[in-house]
């Protein structure tokens, strides 16, 4: 019954977005922005080209290197900030200024240091996706109800016990909150980070495509990508849902 | 009549037990409870009265072995209490405990699972905890579906499965209407009738400790130590309609002869606080 209308709202919202789009396609004209079918029928064309595998697979390389450092790290620095105090007296200022610069002027300074490779891209990515899943998992922990802790006592748990069947499940929900977020910032990074400086990957087609402007390549590419961040965003919230209509 | 001899063996001892919380940089140590003696007779049904704020939980705690005195000792069936909560205590908090994450079920079988207790005796201790709480139609429920007093019924019956031999409420029924209090009364008795286990519930509600306890102890408001402690006499089998008799007036009477000087005490306190 709620997924029925889950599904037809989105399929609205599909519609109207498609609508808008033809219409600015009819104001602007062909060159300045394709319109759907003429972006649907580049998309059939470009998908099996061997030019967009090979970026696209750089792009996806690169962004599961970054995705797995910053949940990795950014779950170990959570943790570490939110069960010692005084640790995170002094990081929790220091990453949330961190969380609200714009990463993009940071991005000669990594540059400098891991260069125009990969490891550049999957550094800026990664900087992106630890500030949120530290931030949230550190808010995690010390949110959990100090009774809970008690009550672990009074039954007689031993310390894995209350990690694993207490602190564990009592901190999920807003961990799946900083992972979902993570997700969404290290693909952001990733883009960033190839648009700038790459000669690889989605990003770099993306910047390559208006600077010869091919905007039916442009859009096809965005657009794609926006469907892959929806997707994905929409499946984490499923699971964060989850947990959440239980708390 | 408030005679430390007037019956039955001693289940647990306070002994000159204080507890003075040291203060933060720059702040000056907060002396909560204590002195305090006191002797809970095994199988009594003991209620501890006190302006808030006075030291009642902290009690509790110490009596658990979940917080340390600063001095004095704490003795449970002749053994010392230390750092660990002894076998056979079962504590139920003044905060909901029960855990979101898991279902009304699951919530009761938590310790007993953890405990490595077979499924099958697990199950029938869960269901017949549940069935004894009335929460049996509850079972597949998340805690967040049920009201604040079932919440409460649900750490007990996660309390009740261990079996306990004392067992210690903290306000469990702080947050509800008073008719549903007298009720939840009824079933605290119940429970108490039931396991033969020993009771010591803090209430704020004299008419509560009134109508529950073999006996009432005062407390005064910070430093918490007991003023007078209040034998009721009433028969084993007793229920909430004991609320009507002549001696249930004039023990809520002493109680609170007892109590309002020290309650105003208290309210001086928080009113001379920074707001
Ligand atoms: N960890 C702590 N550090 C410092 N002071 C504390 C601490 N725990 C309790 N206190 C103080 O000790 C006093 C007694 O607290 P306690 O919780 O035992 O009171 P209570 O009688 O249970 O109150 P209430 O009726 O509100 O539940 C209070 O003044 C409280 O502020
Ligand atoms: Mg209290």
């Amino acid at each position: 019954m709620i997924a029925t209308q889950r599904v037809t709202d989105s399929l609205i919202i599909v519609a109207i977005l498609l609508a808008v789009w033809q219409g600015l396609n009819l104001m602007v004209g062909d060159t300045a922005l394709p319109g759907p079918a003429a972006t649907l029928a580049y998309l059939a064309h470009l998908v099996p080209s061997a030019r967009f595998a090979e970026n696209a697979l750089a792009t996806l390389a690169a962004f599961t290197y970054a995705l797995v450092i910053a949940y990795g790290l950014g779950l170990a620095i959570g943790v570490w900030l939110g069960a010692h105090h005084l640790s995170g007296a002094v990081g929790e200022p220091l990453l949330v200024a961190l969380y609200s610069i714009p990463k993009i002027t940071l991005y000669p300074v990594i540059l400098l240091i891991f260069g125009l490779g990969i490891s550049g891209k999957v550094a800026f990515g990664a900087l992106h996706g630890i500030l949120p899943v530290a931030l949230l998992t550190m808010s995690a922990i010390r949110n959990i109800p100090p009774v809970y802790l008690k009550v672990a006592r009074t039954l007689h748990l031993s310390k894995w016990q209350t990690i694993f069947a207490v602190f564990f499940p009592a901190t999920l929900p807003e961990v799946v909150a900083g992972l979902r977020i993570g997700f969404t910032v290290t693909l952001l990074g990733v883009l960033l980070a190839e648009m700038f400086a790459s000669k690889r990957g989605l990003g770099f087609l993306i910047i390559n495509a208006m600077s010869l402007a091919q905007s039916e390549e442009m859009l096809t590419v965005a657009i794609m990508l926006f469907v892959f961040a929806v997707l994905a965003n929409s499946l984490l919230l499923w699971m964060e849902h989850r947990l959440h209509r239980r708390n | 009549m408030t005679g430390p001899d007037s019956g039955g063996e001693v289940h647990a001892r306070l002994l000159g037990v204080t507890r003075i919380f040291p203060g933060a940089t720059g702040q000056q140590p907060v002396h909560a409870l204590g002195p305090v003696d006191l002797e809970l007779r095994r199988g009594e049904f003991f209620a501890v009265v006190g302006p808030s704020g006075c030291g009642k939980s902290t009690l509790l705690e110490i009596l658990a072995g979940l917080q340390s005195p600063t001095s004095g000792t704490v003795t449970f069936e002749g053994q010392p209490v230390t750092a660990d909560v002894p076998d056979g205590i079962g504590v139920v908090f003044q905060e909901d405990a029960s855990f979101p994450w898991l279902t009304v079920w699951d919530n009761a079988a938590f310790g007993l699972r953890r405990a490595g207790a077979p499924e099958a005796e697990v199950s029938r201790s869960v269901n017949d905890a549940l069935a004894f709480m009335g929460l049996q139609d509850f079972a597949r429920a998340y805690p967040s579906q049920l009201s604040g007093g079932m919440r409460q019924r649900v750490c007990i019956a996660r309390t009740l499965v261990l079996q306990p031999r004392l067992i210690l409420l903290d306000e469990p029924f702080g947050a509800l209407d008073a008719q549903t209090r007298l009720l939840m009364g009824d079933e605290v008795l119940r429970l108490w009738r039931r396991t033969s286990a020993t009771v010591l519930l803090i209430t704020h509600a004299l008419d509560e400790a009134a109508m529950l306890s073999d006996r009432i102890g005062a407390m005064s408001a910070r430093p918490g130590r007991f003023m007078d402690i209040v034998e009721t006499r009433w028969p084993r089998e007793r229920d909430s309609t004991i609320v009507s008799e002549t001696s249930f007036g004039e023990i809520t009477g002493r109680l609170w002869e007892n109590l309002r000087g020290e309650s105003i005490k208290s309210l001086g306190h928080s009113g001379a606080g920074p707001a």
